[in-house]
């Protein structure tokens, strides 16, 4: 009986490991030890083996059961996986075909540029300040030492509305109001964004309407050095580390002394080219030390107090950043312009 | 300003110093040069000869056929100027010359004769046409006689000369001359300064016993000088003197005329030279004209006048507009013998008054205007004097008959070296401070670190204290500032709640699909009035208008930002840009006020366009077109995401679908509107289907709560029901649906519709709309009683209340 049990274990695994299909591992296994398998058929004639041979036997036929079983999981388990296979195969699809679309949006290149000097500047601890766009001549003008008849009122013509009441022609005025508001005691430090209005015929470099940020800040000893310090590090986070700028004496009614920044150009390095009209230097923006007029009208002493102001103009950084052409395509919307710089 | 190099070595030497890099140190000391131009850079060959001879062309009736001596040899040149001629000095370009444009001259045939080389125009030689000087504009440039033959003529026609173009700020009215840029480019190069001197041999005669000067308006003209010269010889400038006023960009006329300019570029003042004779007096007035009275001004137009203008008179009529522009009747001509040369200084209020009036902006007033430098009015005078003299052969009268009521006394600013150190973050000595006053020539007292300084009059920007403080920063150099932080007060950026939303609104949109926009606040007359949201409608608005628009288009402040919107819409459209979602962010401007006294309200909105197709994913067979429904689930999820309970009600509105729009309500209150536009809009503004909303955004972020409420997850499971009505046509899905939250709470926690139906098996009239209810106990498992129970009272109550029955 043993010779017959070896022989059974060895033809089954044999057979077990030829098994080409599910269908013939099953008959395979009702083959061997099935009600009437092989395996089954000699273990019925256990009956007639000795009490001293039973258990011998007995040990032997469980472990031949013990292989084939094993045999026949581990067969199963291939082969279902090689049927998984081959079923995935099958499954495959071409993944050249283009994916479904996401609709995506994105914010107007101003916007991106706007937000993205907000963030730098709160991160130097300025709060941003809105106001509004139609202003009275007082905060447009008169509290930023621009009196009437000042001959700089030319500098920028403007959209009255009434005689006091008109579009105003920088975010300056949320300056004075943010002073007022802090009547002379608390230190501000601010940026101000938002749309403003010129009388001008619109072009490819000039229009209507268009966009500024405007920073202040206020305290006790503020330095022309700290102006210089801290648009020098505005120049590096916006326009790269590799940028240099340099300040100009200038002159604005509201800040005295006036400073003018540029920045080194990007296309020459500083060596001249059509860009830069052959300078080297490409002006950004304008800014001072806040005028002593500008800071007592707004109620602060200006023996205590000083600070500096800068300005500047999101429309025209855009166009150097990215070499827009037409200031005009910011209010256009042309939906392929738009889309471009849906990364930036 | 047009500053010539070559005219401001005559007062400062700039020797050892390119044309750029001295422009460059100009441009950092606070006086932007805005440009270089070399007169004529590319010039090459081109000397004097003399014309010995100019015959007809044998074959050519327009030709001259000349013989020109040039000095080291004769040349046969063929010239087709009109105004050639026997004896003349003549600039010629021999063979091998280069003129501007790189034009190389060569020996050429004409109709048979030879010819070598060119008689030469000033267009020719690079000469902008507006500053050819008068008879010389249509042909060859003529000599003064006394030039030697074969020399050079680039010095002759100073074509080596670089002319810098200064973009003035308006401070910097000293820089309107070129004495003012002179002591500017010495106290930068540290350089010192050579001024001309006025000194004139007079007659013994003196002018006061001829002229009397009356001023009625000593408040506008604070001082007047007349001065008398005779014996007058009008002819051409000398040449350096045309020279400069062409570099300078004034075309030479004659010797007293170009005199009057010369020294106007000269001093900054503007002077005005009267013919003596055609003045028929021996006074003059300066007074405010009369309302009505009229004036022929030098370019022959009749003015009428008001009191607001300040005029010269002869004691009778007026014979200028004071600061301005000279009389026609009494302007030098080429008989002038005699003239009356006036050096005063008129209020800059009272010149640009006139400015603004009559629209006459020149030379003089642009100075008159910024303000001109009261110790030098005087000087001036007798500088044109000296040069009438010299230049004119003129005979000068002694003296001048005066008004002098001129304050030309010094402003004086107190400094410190400690208080500018502190303003400018520097380490300045008090001894730097003194070369800085040394080099830009101020007087100033000091006590050690204390400084007294006397601003002096070509300065008048000079008052206080911030303005000395610039002075030293531009002259120490900016470059030289340290770069530093404030090292005040700390305090903690961030954005307000309202800025946060707002960004929390683009960005949400943006993720959403949508593109932002900007658009322009002013509109015009058709479109002020167009879809301007209900609530907003309800009010009793009056558009708010520009006083003096520039255009029909920009003239009325946006009551909506939708017209514009659509605008765009309509653009891209036009440009097969038909797939468009667009929102904006801005502000409308309300006021209930006829006449504006007050600033209108803005309020912020949030506006959004959407046309075409929403999305297109062909090969997959999905597509969809933008419908209300798009709209709506865009508003759905805002809101959603903003924690607000939003509401739509049908709602009828004009240039809007009257079966496709909802007003938009929170918590009972207007607050937008949503839907799609008039068809018969969209065939005007040729738009494809397109959608929009509307929603007053202040208003909706003010109510914002930014804390949600928590509330534990469902620990029990939740049975689903779905039921489907047979409904009348006109029934509204969500009116029934509110039906089932009503009657199914607290049991049912959500209602779903998905699936309506109309068409087969459904009677006609009728439609199928089906439900999904979730039951949901939040302490328990529901047993099926309840929901059973709960089910059929529901059903029963649809069936009810709005004749339905269950679809089977
Ligand atoms: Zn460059």
């Amino acid at each position: 009986m043993k010779e017959q049990l070896k022989t059974i274990q060895k033809d089954a695994l044999e057979e077990i490991s030829n098994a080409e299909d599910m269908k013939e591992l099953q008959a395979i296994k009702v083959a061997f030890l099935g009600k009437k398998g092989s395996l089954t058929q000699v273990l019925r004639g256990m009956g007639k083996l000795s009490k001293e041979e039973r258990p011998v036997i007995g040990e032997l036929a469980n472990q031949v059961r013990e292989g084939i079983t094993a045999a026949l999981e581990e067969k199963t388990t291939s082969l279902e996986k090689l049927e998984m296979e081959q079923q995935l195969q099958n499954e495959a699809i071409d993944i050249t075909l283009p994916g479904r679309p996401v609709k995506v949006g994105g914010p107007h290149l101003l916007t991106q540029i706007i937000e993205e000097i907000e963030d730098l500047f709160i991160g130097m601890g300025y709060e941003v300040r809105e106001g509004p766009e139609v202003e009275t001549d007082y905060f447009n003008f008169e509290a930023l030492n621009l009196p009437k008849g000042h001959p700089a009122r030319d500098m920028q013509d403007t959209f009255y509305i009434t005689n006091e009441l008109l579009m105003r022609t920088h975010t300056s005025p949320v300056q004075a109001r943010t002073m007022q508001e802090y009547q002379g005691i608390k230190p501000v430090k601010m940026i101000c964004p938002g749309k403003v209005y010129r009388r001008d015929t619109d072009d490819a470099t000039h229009s209507h309407q268009f966009t500024q940020i405007e920073g202040l800040y206020v305290d006790k000893n503020v330095r022309m050095s700290d102006l210089k310090g801290t648009l020098n590090t505005f120049a590096k986070k916006t326009f790269g580390e590799d940028r240099e700028i340099r300040l100009r004496p200038s002159y604005f009614p509201f800040t005295e002394p006036s400073v003018e920044m540029d920045i080194s150009c990007k296309v020459c390095r500083g060596e001249g080219c059509s860009v830069c009209k052959e300078t080297g230097w490409i002006e950004i923006l304008g800014g001072g030390m806040v005028h002593p007029n500008v800071l007592s009208m707004a109620g602060y002493d200006p023996d205590v107090y000083t600070g500096f102001a800068f300005g500047m103009g999101p429309d025209r950084i855009a166009m150097l950043k990215y070499g827009v052409e037409d200031i005009r395509h910011f209010y256009t919307n042309d939906i392929r312009f738009l889309k471009q710089f849906h990364q930036a | 300003m047009l500053v010539s190099l070559n005219w401001l070595k005559n007062y400062v030497d700039i020797s050892g110093i390119s044309t750029e890099e001295l422009a460059e140190k100009i441009t950092k000391s606070g006086i932007e040069v805005d440009g270089i131009e070399y007169i004529a850079q590319e010039t090459k060959g081109v000397v004097t000869g003399y014309v010995e001879s100019c015959e007809k062309h044998p074959n050519a009736d327009k030709l001259s056929l000349c013989q020109v001596d040039v000095g080291d040899e004769k040349l046969q040149i063929i010239c087709g100027a009109p105004n050639v001629a026997k004896g003349q000095k003549v600039a010629v370009a021999r063979p091998g010359a280069v003129l501007p444009g790189n034009f190389r001259i060569k020996k050429v045939k004409l109709r048979g004769v030879e010819s070598n080389g060119m008689i030469c125009s000033l267009q020719e030689l690079g000469t902008d046409d507006k500053y050819i000087p008068k008879g010389m504009e249509d042909g060859i440039y003529v000599f003064p006689d006394d030039v030697k033959v074969g020399e050079n003529v680039e010095p002759l026609l100073n074509l080596d000369d670089a002319v810098l173009e200064f973009d003035l700020t308006p401070n910097r009215a000293d820089a309107l001359s070129m004495i003012g840029v002179a002591y500017e480019v010495a106290a930068i190069l540290d350089k010192p300064i050579q001024l001309p001197e006025a000194e004139v041999n007079t007659l013994d005669e003196d002018a006061n016993d001829h002229v009397k000067v009356e001023v009625e308006a000593p408040d506008l003209t604070p001082y007047y000088a007349a001065f008398l010269i005779k014996d007058l010889e009008i002819k051409p400038s000398p040449l350096w003197m045309s020279n400069y006023l062409m570099a300078a960009g004034i075309r030479p006329i004659n010797n007293v005329v170009d005199i009057t300019n010369y020294v106007l570029l000269e001093y900054g003042q503007p002077l005005h030279a009267f013919d003596y004779d055609r003045l028929h007096s021996d006074k003059i007035v300066v007074r405010r004209a009369r309302d009505g009275e009229k004036i022929v001004t030098l370019d022959e137009q009749e003015r009428v006048l008001t009191e607001e203008n300040l005029v010269i008179t002869n004691g009778k009529e007026s014979v200028a507009l004071a600061g301005v522009m000279g009389g026609f009747e009494t302007e030098v001509h080429d008989g002038t013998t005699a003239v009356l040369l006036e050096a005063a200084l008129f209020s800059p209020a009272a010149v640009r008054r006139t400015v603004k009036q009559t629209g006459l902006r020149s030379e003089s007033s642009t100075r008159f205007e910024k303000g001109i430098d009261p110790a030098r009015v005087k000087e001036a005078g007798l500088r044109a004097c000296q040069l009438f003299q010299k230049y004119a052969n003129g005979k000068v009268y002694a003296g001048a008959a005066e008004f002098d009521e001129l304050d030309k006394s010094e402003k004086t600013v107190k400094m410190n070296t400690s208080q500018i150190n502190r303003r400018l973050g520097t380490e300045i000595s008090a001894e730097d401070i003194v070369q800085i006053l040394n080099k830009l020539r101020f007087h100033f007292d000091r006590d050690g670190d204390y400084f007294t300084v006397y601003a002096p009059t070509r300065r008048q920007d000079i008052t206080i204290f911030e303005d000395m403080l610039e002075e030293v920063a531009r002259i120490y150099g900016y470059d030289h500032l340290p770069f530093t932080l404030p090292d005040g007060t700390p305090q903690a950026g961030t954005l307000t709640e309202f800025q946060l939303l707002k960004r929390k609104v683009k960005s949400y949109l943006q993720g959403a699909g949508l593109m932002e926009t900007i658009t322009y606040s002013l509109t015009d007359e058709k479109k002020i009035k167009r879809l301007i949201s209900p609530e907003v409608n309800e009010e009793n608005i009056t558009p708010v208008q520009l006083a003096k628009p520039m255009s029909e288009d920009h003239k009325y402040l946006r009551l909506s930002l939708l017209p514009e919107l659509l605008s765009i819409v309509s653009y891209n459209q036009a440009r097969n840009q038909n797939d468009v979602a667009y929102y904006e962010l801005g502000s409308i401007f309300v006021s209930e006020e006829e006449t504006l006294t007050h600033q209108p309200e803005e309020r912020l909105r949030l506006s959004g366009v959407l046309s075409g197709e929403w999305l297109a994913h062909p090969w997959q067979q999905e597509s969809k077109e933008v419908d209300f429904y798009v709209v709506k689930g865009l508003m759905e999820g805002l809101f959603d995401h903003l924690g607000i309970q939003i509401e739509f009600k049908q709602v009828k509105l004009d240039d809007m679908h009257p079966g496709r729009s909802a007003a938009l309500k929170v918590h009972n209150r207007t607050i937008g509107f949503i839907g799609q536009l008039h068809p018969l809009l969209q065939k005007d503004m040729d738009l494809k289907d397109t959608y929009l909303f509307d929603v007053n955004l202040d208003t909706v972020l003010k109510i914002v709560d930014r804390d949600p409420e928590y509330g534990q997850i469902p620990k029990y499971p939740s049975i689903i029901r779905d039921v489907a009505f047979i409904l009348d046509q006109d029934v509204l899905a969500g009116n029934v649906k509110e039906t089932i939250e009503e009657v199914g709470s607290p049991l049912v926690t959500q209602v779903q519709v998905f699936d309506v139906y109309e068409g087969n098996n459904i009677e006609s009239g009728k439609k199928s709309i089906a439900y999904s209810l979730l039951y949901q106990h939040p302490e328990k498992t529901l047993k099926d009683e309840e929901v059973e129970a709960s089910f059929s009272e529901i059903i029963e109550t649809v069936k009810n209340k709005y004749h339905a029955h269950v679809r089977s």
